[in-house]
């Protein structure tokens, strides 16, 4: 749209210096533009390729039984990934099963149950969970949240749940309040500020007419929301769940302080555990090997492609929304 | 037959019932949502004020970081995390906003532009710890030891896509007209770009800079890799350097007494930091758009 005109050099008049100088100036100022723009791209490429090169060491030595070993042994120097994955998986999964419902619960509410003067400052105040810094979750979960599951929650579920057939396994053990179910919750209210504003935003973005003609032949506002806007923003709702779901994995602090680290696989969802992000945040400055260090940038690598793609597929399903004419985030 | 209709009658009134039920069940069930989340966020927040204010003491500026179970400030973390915050807004700010002018004035429509926006949309998501790991690799291992200056720049990873993001966002929405009177009058692009547009979008592009400071300033995993800590001044840019978000970790873990008291002020101070960004940036928005 903004292409400079360049006449061809038959018919160029003198040119006034001034002129010349603009136009210089515009195309040196295109460069730095682009170059910029393609640092960001540099940027993602570079954190990929720099941390393939960092965990080479850990590739080449344990190959790809690195990704299923559930070794984790500094002494004898034997690594594995699969304790850690198993943590992020579980502790993600527990965060969704919470966050998406309440999500899409708050978004019910602030885009069609609330009244009017209560949506904004309701919908800011949910935001600012967004805000407060990870590691301030990370100490509230140690100090206040772990001991109120070790004393109410953990006994309860031991008790009660801990006996059953096939669920019974997951909540076995030492009420200690640290573990994966602790850490799951505490990242269920990490996300549920990312998905419920996407969810929000995109419920807003349903033409007036289809809601006011569903509700003119008689539907409810559940129906209305059920059957009208959940379709048409399907999409996008996928997309935010996503986009909170590659939060949940790769988020740190948090998780470290309450996840326990523990490098033994359990079922309990009681005892300690551990993630990519937290073994890497706990050990990275006491790896005292080469190959520890080279295993847990490898794990770094890992948890960035699968971010990648969790985050690629969030931004895909939301730009589907967009190009119908709405505006998303 | 009068029957039938009165059974078809009250099959439609337990249908309607049942509608009505589930309605009534969903509102509940939104309503309480929402009071479930603002409960966590008035938890976190309650436990943060309760225990760091009674922590907050005018040593907390005027001391340094004490050694294992003394007592004493935080003042070279504060300190430290100033100078890597202002610089990473240094060296992300401008490199953030030039992407974005490229993103919104030169390539809106192109495949290249969108791919741009697709990557940076990634990095705004990415998880802080995998920057963290990266700048290890480009810059702690080339140079052999921990330093600030690894620690800013894992920062500016963090601050260039919020800011290019808000920077494309706010120019889109300069209308066109703006561009072309300027352009009609003979003014090179770029002092277009530079006098017109930037000026317009001033409050829009301060605002995403503030988001971002928000942002890195409780930032911690990134800085665990970077920066380290420090429990004394660091005597230049090339030296590990304290910052608040790893002493607080470290405070916290730890198991004194002393150290948790510090971890809890500094964590009111952070969260107070970022939550008055918060609200300052939205108000700037605000601010923005009345102006129009």
């Amino acid at each position: 749209m903004s292409q400079s005109h360049t006449l061809p050099l038959s018919d160029a008049l003198p040119q006034d210096p001034r002129e010349e100088r603009d136009h210089f100036h515009d195309r040196l100022f295109r460069y730095a533009v682009t170059g910029c723009a393609t640092f960001v791209l540099i940027a993602l490429l570079g954190a990929a390729f720099s941390m393939l090169w960092g965990g080479r060491e850990a590739f080449s030595t344990f190959g790809v039984q690195f990704l299923w070993s559930a070794d984790w042994d500094a002494v004898q120097k034997k690594f594995g990934a699969l304790v850690p994955i198993y943590g992020t998986l579980v502790t993600a999964l527990i965060a969704m099963i919470i966050a998406v419902p309440v999500s899409f619960g708050i978004a019910l509410f602030l885009t069609e149950i609330a009244p009017a003067w209560l949506r904004t400052p309701v919908a800011a105040a949910i935001e600012l969970l967004a805000g407060i810094p990870s590691i301030i979750y990370g100490m509230w979960g140690l100090f206040v949240f772990v001991p109120f599951m070790a004393e109410h929650v953990d006994p309860w579920l031991d008790e009660h749940l801990g006996p059953l057939a096939i669920v019974g396994p997951l909540f076995q053990g030492a009420p200690i309040g640290l573990g994966m179910l602790t850490a799951g919750i505490v990242l269920g209210i990490m996300v549920i500020p990312f998905i419920s504003s996407v969810t929000r935003e995109v419920f807003v973005t349903v033409p007036v007419h289809l809601k006011e003609s569903a509700y003119a032949v008689g539907n409810t506002t559940w129906e209305v929301v059920w059957d009208i806007v959940l379709p048409y923003t399907r999409s996008a709702v996928v997309g935010g769940i996503f986009l909170g779901l590659g939060r949940a994995l790769g988020e740190t602090m948090a998780v470290t302080f309450v996840l326990g680290n523990s490098h033994r696989l359990t079922a309990s969802l009681l005892e300690p555990g551990n993630s990519i992000a937290a073994t890497i945040a706990n050990e990275f400055t006491e790896a005292d090997s080469s190959v520890y260090l080279s295993s847990l940038i490898a794990l770094g690598f890992l948890l960035f492609i699968v971010t990648f793609i969790v985050l690629a597929v969030a931004r895909l399903m939301l730009s589907q929304l967009a190009r119908r004419g709405g505006t998303t985030s | 037959m009068n029957n039938a209709k009165a059974h078809l009658k009250s099959d439609n009134m337990s249908m309607w019932m049942r509608r009505q039920f589930t309605d009534y069940l969903a509102k509940v069930l939104g309503t309480a949502a929402t009071l479930f989340g603002l409960f966590w966020l008035a938890w976190i927040l309650w436990t943060t004020v309760s225990k760091g204010l009674p922590a907050l003491k005018w040593e907390l500026f005027t001391q340094m970081t004490p050694p294992p179970g003394a007592d004493g400030g935080l003042l070279n973390a504060f300190a430290g995390s100033i100078i890597m915050s202002g610089l990473a807004v240094l060296i992300g700010t401008p490199i953030g906003i030039a992407a974005g002018t490229y993103l919104s004035e030169y390539a809106r429509y192109s495949k290249f532009g969108a791919t741009i926006r697709f990557v940076n949309d990634i990095l705004l998501s990415a998880p802080s710890i995998v920057i963290g790991l990266f700048v290890y690799e480009l810059m702690v291992r080339q140079m052999g030891h921990f330093s600030a200056l690894a620690g800013a720049v894992a920062l500016s990873f963090i601050v260039l896509p919020v800011v290019v993001r808000t920077t494309d966002e706010m120019l889109q929405l300069i209308p066109s007209t703006m561009r072309e009177a300027a352009l009609a009058l003979g003014v090179p692009q770029w002092k277009v770009v530079r006098q017109v547009l930037y000026r317009a979008s001033m409050s829009g592009i301060v605002t995403g800079v503030l988001l971002a400071l928000a942002r890195i300033s409780g930032e911690t995993a990134p800085l665990l890799f970077t920066a380290l800590n420090n429990q004394y001044w660091a005597s230049s840019l090339l030296d590990p350097m304290a910052n608040v978000p790893v002493v607080i970790f470290q405070y916290a873990m730890s198991p004194y007494e002393f150290w948790h008291a510090l971890a809890w002020a500094g964590a009111f101070v952070v969260t107070m930091f970022v939550l008055l960004l918060g609200i300052a940036s939205r108000w700037l928005l605000l601010k923005g758009k009345n102006h129009e």
